[in-house]
């Protein structure tokens, strides 16, 4: 019998530049296939070609051992291929009935849309995936992790049979990655294929009966998930000099904090209802604090309060012993603080070039109303030389550059006149091991300076690889602190 | 070889479409003044060049407002309804002719005109507050203060027509300075000012970023609310100068004679190539914005066309440069996610 799905010897080029360099991949019915790699490897241009979103250049795609080639992605639709993206794609305003019913609405004789049928029609799909959602309330009031199930029930339900899920289980906590999983076991029991692509590969080692990896736009290997661990994932998504990576998945981290510091940023009972409460913590010159939980625990919404982006409703902020105000994030500047929020978008501006991007945040110190370019470029110059920027032209567009030399200039911005806190929220997401390292690098360097340096984040890894001491918040609640003591990824996720 | 050609052309296509707002305005203005010179004896000369210019001057003072405004990715519907307003608020306290019968407060000449300039900026300042303090969008906020400002004119006039206007208003508006007219000077003066402070202060890169990546901009600690009061009261206090100097160069100061202006502005600054979505174009657009509008107005005069099909035309030249306009956005996006 043919497999399911076959790729063979496919090559995607985007102008000059090959994305896919003769990659194949084969996908059995009733199998969980994990797809791993670093960013740029290849993972996402190729699903995006099962998907129908490109064509592919050169190669063979196969379905029960028939040629196809998309047209679209609704080509690909009717040939039974469905995707879940890491942005989901529900309507949350509309009801879980509804939002399965996209597009197919059930209609009545009098050519109106049968509610009942269509609500019916919901509860029985739901029923018989073992989801337990409410098919009449609107899916943007549900957990984030119910949201996924019904994204996936709705391509299910319109007839899916070969399934990719693009980083399931990113946002979600360890309960619902476990009745994702539950779910996706049922469905390869029923003869689905389901193509499952992830960072985690702790997550890609539980579900997956075989993983593909993907290096440098080929897949260098598959193999069967029974004889192998996640060092040989590694081995092979990288290659060789990666311990410094492998320690922070595996080993215990011996923390260790600055105590006769002075104390830089105190908060004592902050809260912001909705979000979090009762959040008291201090970080002292020269230490990073990292403060974990998964999405939603509110972590990411407190370092919101400390630029000013989010005000506190309770509780009192004191930097340096002295209470301060902070209603806007023009104020947390001017007192001393800095924030590099978890998305590029939000921190910088595409169409400007790089030495704009950096000097925005330092014009009040250089300029009182003439500005004054050139000492812009200079100090831009400078962080370009400073953090390795490429390419390493401070008047580049900053579109043209690479994700992760995009991240270094919006740290870059707020290095010329150093704050006194800094804050960071995910610094790392989404980064390769060669720009994490560099992040990790800039941070302990800030460190020698003296910064105090709050670093949140929903990844393990991120904390670990950076922090001296670490906060685990879970619901909006610090519940756990780990100071002078071995942490690991396990001990991490089990105080969340 | 062949492949250095390529990158060669990639880098120059790569040009031309991120200079696509710019050049087409600018190619579309030469072209319309090469088909009047051809097609109109009377179109190029030296008479007709001050009369272009008279012409597009009180449009022009109050886009250099419009621009700031359009930058920062926001939008200012009441300018012609608050030119309109100081425009009577001037001739409401000078000293009219007694055939006038408006019951108005004469006053001496600089207080009258400090008395406009001040309506203006209150009325560009509650425009600022509704945007940036209560929140109101833009496109809405200044639609409500269209209607304020139009209601201001009708209980200041009474329906009537008033005549004077200070000296200094009446000699900026209306009087030359040897060839050249005084408000041809001051719009050449506010157009000059407006592209100094966008383009060389610290407050007109901080209207570049606002409108090149909002949230950005406030995550860098840019004070963003009061980069946008700033461009909503500069735009009012440009539409009050342009609503006193048009009053002098109309001669007379009434309701709704303003009200072909608003769309004249927008179109303008539109036109010129400066993008709707914010951040990108400047004063330079504008100009030839100006240029384009003023030419295709004054040419299509001095060629025989049907003076009904003049309306049609400008709206089909608007309706191109919001293509455009949209267009070159698009390019960009796509040379970004590619």
């Amino acid at each position: 019998m043919p497999p399911l799905l076959e790729l063979v010897g496919i090559t995607k080029t985007f102008g000059g530049v090959t994305a896919l360099r003769s990659a194949g991949f084969t996908l059995s019915a009733g199998e969980i296939h994990g797809l791993v790699g670093e960013n740029g490897a290849g993972k996402s241009t190729l699903m995006k070609i099962i998907a129908g979103v490109h064509a592919r250049s050169q190669g063979e795609m196969r379905i029960d051992g028939r040629i196809v080639r998309f047209t679209s992605p609704r080509d690909a639709r009717t040939h039974g291929i469905g995707m879940v993206h890491q942005e989901l794609s529900i309507v949350p305003d509309l009801s879980v009935a509804e939002n399965m019913h996209l597009g197919t609405q059930p209609k009545n004789r009098l050519g109106l849309v049968d509610w009942p049928a269509m609500r019916r029609n919901a509860a029985d799909h739901l029923a018989s995936l073992g989801i337990d959602a409410d098919p009449n309330v609107p899916v943007g009031s549900l957990p984030l992790g119910m949201q996924q199930l019904v994204e996936l029930a709705r391509v299910l339900y319109s007839g899916a049979r070969i399934i990719i899920l693009d980083e399931p289980t990113s946002a979600l906590a360890p309960p619902e990655v476990e009745r994702l999983f539950g779910l996706l076991r049922r469905l390869r029991d029923a003869g689905a294929g389901i193509i499952f692509i992830s960072h985690f590969l702790e997550d890609v080692l539980a579900i997956c009966d075989r993983v593909t990896v993907c290096r440098n736009g080929q897949t260098v290997a598959s193999e069967a998930c029974d004889g192998i661990d996640k060092r040989w994932m590694i081995d092979r998504m990288i290659g060789a000099g990666h311990d410094e990576l492998e320690e922070s998945y595996l080993a215990d981290i011996l923390l260790q904090s600055p105590v006769d510091a002075d104390v830089v940023l105190q908060v004592e009972r902050l809260e912001v209802a909705g979000a979090y409460g009762d959040v008291s913590l201090t970080v002292r010159a020269g230490e990073v604090l990292g403060i974990f939980g998964v999405l939603g625990a509110g972590q990411l919404d407190l370092a919101r309060t400390l630029f000013g982006l989010r005000p506190a409703e309770r509780g009192r902020i004191l930097l340096r012993g002295r209470p301060i105000r902070l209603s806007s994030a023009a104020q947390a500047r001017r007192a001393g603080l800095a924030f590099v929020a978890e998305s590029r978008r939000l921190m910088l501006f595409g169409t400007e070039p790089v030495f704009k991007n950096v000097s925005i945040s330092i014009l009040e110190r250089i300029s009182r109303l003439w500005l004054r370019p050139d000492v812009e470029r200079l100090v831009a110059r400078q962080h370009v030389q400073q953090l390795r920027i490429r390419p390493a032209d401070v008047t580049a567009t900053l579109e043209t550059l690479s994700g992760g030399n995009q991240q270094k200039v919006a740290l870059a911005k707020w290095l010329t006149h150093l704050p006194e806190v800094l804050v960071m929220s995910e610094p790392t997401r989404g980064m390769d091991v060669g720009a994490k390292a560099d992040v990790i690098r800039i941070v302990r360097s800030l460190r020698e300076k003296g910064l105090a340096i709050i670093v949140v984040s929903t990844e393990p890894e991120t904390v670990l690889s950076l922090a001296d001491r670490i906060l685990v918040m879970r619901k909006g609640r610090v519940v756990r602190e780990f100071a002078d003591e071995p942490v690991s990824k396990d001990r991490l996720l089990e105080a969340a | 070889m062949s492949k250095i050609a390529e990158a060669g052309r990639d880098a120059r296509s790569g040009w031309l479409r991120s200079q696509l707002r710019n050049i087409a305005p600018f190619v579309t203005l030469i072209l319309l003044i090469a088909f009047f010179s051809l097609a109109s004896g009377s179109f190029a000369t030296l008479g007709n060049l001050q009369n272009i210019l008279t012409q597009i001057s009180v449009t022009a003072i109050m886009a250099v407002g419009l621009t700031f405004v359009i930058l920062c990715a926001e939008i200012d519907l009441s300018v012609a309804s608050i030119a309109n307003a100081t425009g009577i608020v001037v001739a409401y306290f000078t000293l009219q002719d007694a055939s006038v019968t408006i019951a108005n407060v004469p006053l001496p000449g600089w207080v009258a005109i400090a008395a406009a300039l001040a309506a203006c900026f209150v009325l560009g300042a509650i425009n600022a507050f509704g945007v940036t303090r209560i929140g109101i969008p833009s496109f809405i906020m200044t639609l409500a203060m269209l209607q304020i400002a139009a209601g201001i004119c009708a209980l200041l006039v009474r329906g009537q027509i008033a005549y004077s206007v200070p000296s200094l208003i009446g000699t900026l508006g209306a009087r030359s300075l040897g060839p050249v007219p005084w408000i041809v000077i001051v719009a050449g003066l506010f157009l000059l000012a407006g592209h100094v402070v966008l383009r060389y202060t610290r407050f007109g890169r901080y209207v570049y970023m606002t409108g090149g990546n909002r949230a950005a901009a406030e995550y860098s600690g840019v004070n963003v609310r009061l980069v946008l009061a700033a461009v909503m009261i500069i735009s009012a206090v440009c539409s009050g100068v342009a609503g006193m100097l048009g009053v002098a160069y109309f001669g007379s100061a009434q309701q709704n004679e303003f009200d072909t202006y608003l769309l004249d502005s927008i179109s303008a600054v539109v036109v010129g190539g400066t993008s709707l979505f914010g951040g990108q174009g400047g004063i330079g657009n504008t100009i030839i914005g100006l240029l384009v509008l003023g030419i295709l107005n004054n040419g299509l005069d001095h060629i025989n066309i049907d003076s009904f099909l003049k309306i049609l035309i400008r709206g089909l030249v608007l309706l191109a440069a919001l293509v455009v306009n949209v267009y070159a956005q698009r390019l960009r996006a796509g040379r970004t996610g590619a």
